[in-house]
C-alpha cells in the first residue's frame, strides 16, 4: 500500500502534461473507500464525459501537500483529508478557500462538513469490533473493552495517543461529553495513561485500518478498536465481524483543493457533483460511511442507515474528535505515548 | 601499455624531453580518471551531500517567528523573563500579526510555537483572526484587549517560547533530539520525565540493531563457509537461492512473514501439531517478529561479503594446522576465523547500518514499544509536520552511525572492505 502511493504519484504526473485539459487527479486514502469513491463518484463523473480521473492512494501525509505548495508543483487536483488536517492546512495556506457557491448549499449539509477550505464528504467512526463466530455476548461498553476477566484476549488498538486515551477515560468511566474536557487537564492526561497501562499487556498494536479485521479473522484478537467502514468491508465479504457503537468516537473526512492546483475549476466541479445527494447517497450503499449531504439520508433504506455512523441510534453515546484538542496537544500527547510506550 | 614499450617508444632515458612526455602523459592519465569519476561525482553531489547538508541546515534552522513578528522579537530581546513582558511587547505583538500579509506565515508561526507549548497553536490563531484592533489604541488597552481575548496572554510560557524561538538559528530542534529543552530564563535542562523519549529510542535502535547483526552472524557465518567449500557450480545454485529473497519486495517478505507467524499461522500450528507448545506463541506485533523479519531480510548483506572472504581463504592452511596437529575444532577458530575478519568486519557494518534505519518493518511487525528512530522521523515529516525536528533527529542518527563507524576503524584497524 505504501510503496503504491510515489509510484502512482509518478505515473500522474507524467500522465499529466498528456491531457492537461480533460485529465483530474484525485487523491484518497484506497482500500474500501477508494472502491466506494471509485463507483459512486468517479465512474459516473468520467461517464459524463467531463474529464478522465486519475485515482492516487495516500496515507494522509499533509507533508506530501505542503512539499507539493512550497516547491510551486502541484500535481494533485482534489485531496481528500482528515479533519485536523484541513484546519492545520487551511491555516497554513496548503488549501485554496472553496468556492461555496460552486459546489452546492450550505444549508444542505451537516454543520460539521461546512468548512471555508473544503466540503465534508463522509462520516466515519472509530468502534470497538469483534468476531460474532468466536464471542456470542461482544463488549457493550469500553469498560467491557478494558475487562480482560470476562473476555479474556488480546486487544487490537491503533499505535498512538489519539483514541486511544479517549477509550480509556470512558472505560475509566468519564461521560463521552466530559472526555476532552478531563484530558485537558494534567491529572486527565495521567489517568488515561494510567487506564491505558492497565490494558497494556493485552494489546496488540495495529498500524494500518486494514490490520485490525484482519487481527479479527486470523484470531490474533478478541476484539480491537477500528474503522467502521473497514468492518463493514469484512462483512461484505461475508465475515461475521460485528461492532458495538458505544462510545465510539466520530470525525469527518473533507474534499480539499491544494492551493496552486492546475484544475481549479473543474476539480469543483468534481467536488459539487460528489456532493450531491445521489451520488452520496450512492456512496453509502457502497460503504458504511454516512453522508454529509443531509438530503441524501432519504434516499437511503433503513437497513443501510443503520450500518451508518450517523445513525441515531449509533450516534447515540458517540463522541465527535476533537481535532482542536488534537491540534494543540497532539505532539505532545504522541511524544508521552511513545515515552510511556517505551517504559 | 607496460613500462617497456613506453620506454622503447620515447626519447633516450634521462632526457628533458622524456621527462615532460612523461609529466604530459601523466597528466592526462589524471584527467582521464577525473573524467570517468566525474559524473558519478556529481551524482554524489546532488543525491547525498546536498540533501545531506539540507537536512543539517533544517534542524537548525528557525525562521518562523522572526519572520512573522520581527518587532515582538525585537521587543523581547531584551527582556529579562521575569514576569510578564511589558505592554510594549504585547502592542508590538498585535502590530506584527497584524501586518501579516498571508495567512499561511501565521499558520507556520503557530505551528512553530506549539511545538515548544502545547496551545500556543490555537492561542496565535484565536489572537489573529480577532485582528486587527482599532487604529490609535494605546499600548495598555491593546494589552487588556488581549487578555481579554485570551486570558492566556498572561502566562509568562507563551512568552518564553517566543523568545526563545526570535533568532534565525536555534538549537531547540536538537536539544528536543536529545530530551532537553530550553528553561524558562533561556538556559538548558532536561525535558520533564514523562516528554524523555529520544534517548531510550535510540537505545532501542542500537540495540534492535545489534541483535539482528548477531543473529545474521550466527547464521550466515556457518552457510557462507559451507557454500565457499562446495564446487563453483554448487555454490552458485545455492547462491541464487539465497539471493532470491533479496531481490524480492520489502513489503512482500513482510507480509508473508505475517502469514506464517500469526497466532493461526504455519509455524505455530505446526508447533502445535507436533506437541511442541500447548498454547500459540505470540511471535508477531512484538520484538520477536521484528527481528525474525529483519534477519531474514538483512541476512544476504552478511552473506555476501563473507563468502567473498572466504573464497579467498586457501584450504590448506587450515590442513596444515590440523597435520599439524592442532585439534580441528582449534585450528578452526584460530586459524580460520581470524582469516575471515575482513568479511565479519565488513558483513556486520553492512547489516548494522543498514539495521539503524529500519522503518516499514517494525512499523508493521512491532508493537508500539519496538519502533525505531526512523518511525520517529516518519512521524515528525508526515503526521505532525515538524521537520525542525524530523531533520534533528535525522543529524543524530548520522552522527551516531558516523562515531560508531569512526569506532569500528579503530576496533577493526583496516579500510571497510567488501571483498
Amino acid at each position: 500500500m505504501k510503496t503504491s502511493t510515489p509510484l502512482l504519484a509518478i505515473v500522474a504526473a507524467l500522465a499529466l502534461p498528456v491531457a492537461a485539459q480533460t485529465q483530474l487527479t484525485v487523491v484518497n486514502f484506497g482500500g474500501a473507500n477508494a472502491a466506494a469513491q471509485k463507483k459512486a463518484y468517479v465512474e459516473p463523473f468520467e461517464k459524463s464525459g467531463a474529464a478522465k480521473i486519475v485515482s492516487v492512494e495516500y496515507n494522509g501525509e499533509q507533508a506530501k501537500i505542503k512539499a507539493m505548495v512550497e516547491a510551486k508543483k502541484v500535481v494533485w487536483d482534489v485531496v481528500e483529508v482528515e479533519s485536523p488536517d484541513i484546519n492545520r492546512g487551511c491555516d497554513e495556506g496548503l488549501f485554496e478557500k472553496l468556492d461555496w457557491s460552486k459546489v452546492g448549499s450550505k444549508a444542505d449539509f451537516q454543520p460539521a462538513a461546512v468548512h471555508e477550505c473544503g466540503i465534508g464528504t463522509f462520516v466515519w467512526s472509530t468502534v470497538m469490533a469483534y468476531n460474532g463466530d468466536k464471542l456470542k455476548q461482544g463488549p457493550a461498553t469500553w469498560a467491557d473493552f478494558w475487562n480482560v476477566k470476562k473476555f479474556p484476549g488480546k486487544r487490537g488498538m491503533r499505535k498512538g495517543a489519539r483514541y486511544n486515551l479517549e477509550f480509556a477515560l470512558m472505560a475509566d468511566g468519564v461521560k463521552p461529553q466530559d472526555v476532552y474536557k478531563v484530558l485537558a487537564t494534567k491529572a486527565g492526561a495521567d489517568r488515561a495513561f494510567r487506564k491505558l497501562s492497565q490494558l497494556r499487556p493485552n494489546i496488540q498494536w495495529w498500524e494500518a485500518g486494514a490490520q485490525p479485521p484482519q487481527f479479527l479473522v486470523a484470531g490474533d484478537v478478541v476484539m480491537t478498536t477500528a474503522f467502521n467502514g473497514r468492518i463493514d468491508a469484512a462483512q461484505r465479504e461475508g465475515r461475521n465481524l460485528k461492532i458495538s457503537w458505544t462510545g465510539g468516537i466520530y470525525d469527518l473526512d473533507y474534499w480539499v483543493i491544494p492551493a496552486g492546483a492546475p484544475n481549479k475549476e473543474l476539480s469543483e466541479r468534481f467536488i459539487a457533483f460528489a456532493s450531491t445527494p445521489d451520488a452520496q447517497a450512492e456512496y453509502a450503499r457502497n460503504i458504511s460511511y454516512g453522508p454529509t449531504n443531509t438530503k441524501a439520508l432519504a434516499k437511503l433504506t433503513p437497513k443501510i442507515i443503520s450500518q451508518l455512523p450517523t445513525s441515531p441510534s449509533n450516534a447515540k453515546t458517540a463522541l465527535r474528535m476533537d481535532n482542536k484538542f488534537w491540534a494543540d496537544q497532539g505532539e505532545v500527547l504522541e511524544k508521552r505515548f511513545a515515552s510511556w510506550a517505551a517504559q | 601499455m607496460s613500462d617497456a614499450t613506453l620506454a622503447l617508444a620515447l626519447p633516450a632515458a634521462g632526457s628533458r624531453e622524456l621527462v615532460r612526455a612523461l609529466a604530459r602523459r601523466e597528466r592526462r592519465r589524471h584527467l582521464a580518471a577525473v573524467a570517468l569519476t566525474l559524473p558519478l561525482c556529481v551524482f554524489l553531489l546532488f543525491t547525498l551531500l546536498v540533501p545531506i547538508g539540507a537536512l543539517l541546515l533544517r534542524a537548525v534552522e528557525n525562521p518562523e517567528v522572526v519572520h512573522a513578528l520581527p518587532r515582538a522579537s525585537q521587543a523581547l530581546s531584551g527582556w529579562d523573563r521575569r514576569g510578564l513582558p511589558p505592554a510594549a511587547t504585547y502592542a508590538a505583538l498585535a502590530t506584527d500579526l497584524a501586518k501579516l500579509n498571508d495567512r499561511s506565515d501565521a499558520g507556520a508561526l503557530a505551528r512553530r510555537l506549539n511545538t515548544d507549548v502545547p496551545g500556543a497553536r490555537s492561542l496565535i490563531m484565536g489572537t489573529y483572526r480577532a485582528l486587527p484592533f482599532d487604529a490609535g489604541l494605546a499600548a495598555e488597552a491593546v494589552r487588556n484587549h488581549m487578555l481579554a481575548l485570551d486570558p492566556r496572554w498572561g502566562e509568562p510560557k507563551y512568552w518564553h517560547a517566543i523568545a526563545n524561538n526570535s533568532s534565525r538559528w536555534t538549537p531547540n530542534y536538537l536539544l528536543a533530539a536529545l530530551d532537553l529543552r530550553r528553561a524558562a530564563d533561556g538556559g538548558i535542562e532536561r525535558a520533564e520525565p514523562d516528554q524523555r523519549v529520544f534517548g531510550r529510542i535510540l537505545g532501542r535502535t542500537f540495540e534492535i540493531s545489534a541483535i539482528v547483526t548477531l543473529f545474521c552472524l550466527a547464521l550466515g557465518y556457518p552457510l557462507a563457509w559451507w557454500l565457499s567449500t562446495l564446487p563453483a557450480r554448487r555454490a552458485n545454485v545455492l547462491m541464487i537461492l539465497v539471493l532470491v529473497p533479496f531481490w524480492t519486495s520489502i513489503l512482500v517478505r513482510v507480509a508473508a512473514w505475517i502469514v506464517l507467524l500469526q497466532s493461526a499461522g504455519l509455524v505455530n500450528r505446526a508447533l502445535m501439531a507436533l506437541g511442541v507448545i500447548g498454547q500459540p506463541l505470540a511471535l508477531l506485533f512484538n520484538r520477536t517478529g521484528v527481528i525474525i523479519a529483519m534477519v531474514h531480510i538483512l541476512l544476504p548483506f552478511m552473506i555476501l561479503p563473507l563468502y567473498s572472504v572466504m573464497k579467498a581463504v586457501p584450504a590448506t592452511y587450515l590442513r596444515a594446522a590440523v597435520s599439524l596437529g592442532s585439534p580441528p575444532l582449534a585450528a578452526f577458530f584460530r586459524v580460520y576465523v581470524p582469516q575471515t575478519l575482513p568479511g565479519i568486519g565488513a558483513g556486520g557494518l553492512l547489516v548494522f547500518i543498514l539495521s539503524i534505519g529500519y522503518y516499514v518493518t517494525p512499523a508493521l511487525l512491532g508493537g508500539a514499544e519496538d519502533q525505531m528512530l526512523s518511525y520517529y522521523i516518519s512521524q515528525y515529516t508526515n503526521v505532525d509536520v515538524n521537520w525542525g525536528l524530523a531533520c534533528a533527529l535525522g543529524a543524530i542518527l548520522l552522527v551516531a552511525t558516523l562515531l560508531l563507524y569512526g569506532v569500528y576503524r579503530r576496533v577493526v584497524k583496516a579500510e571497510l572492505s567488501l571483498g
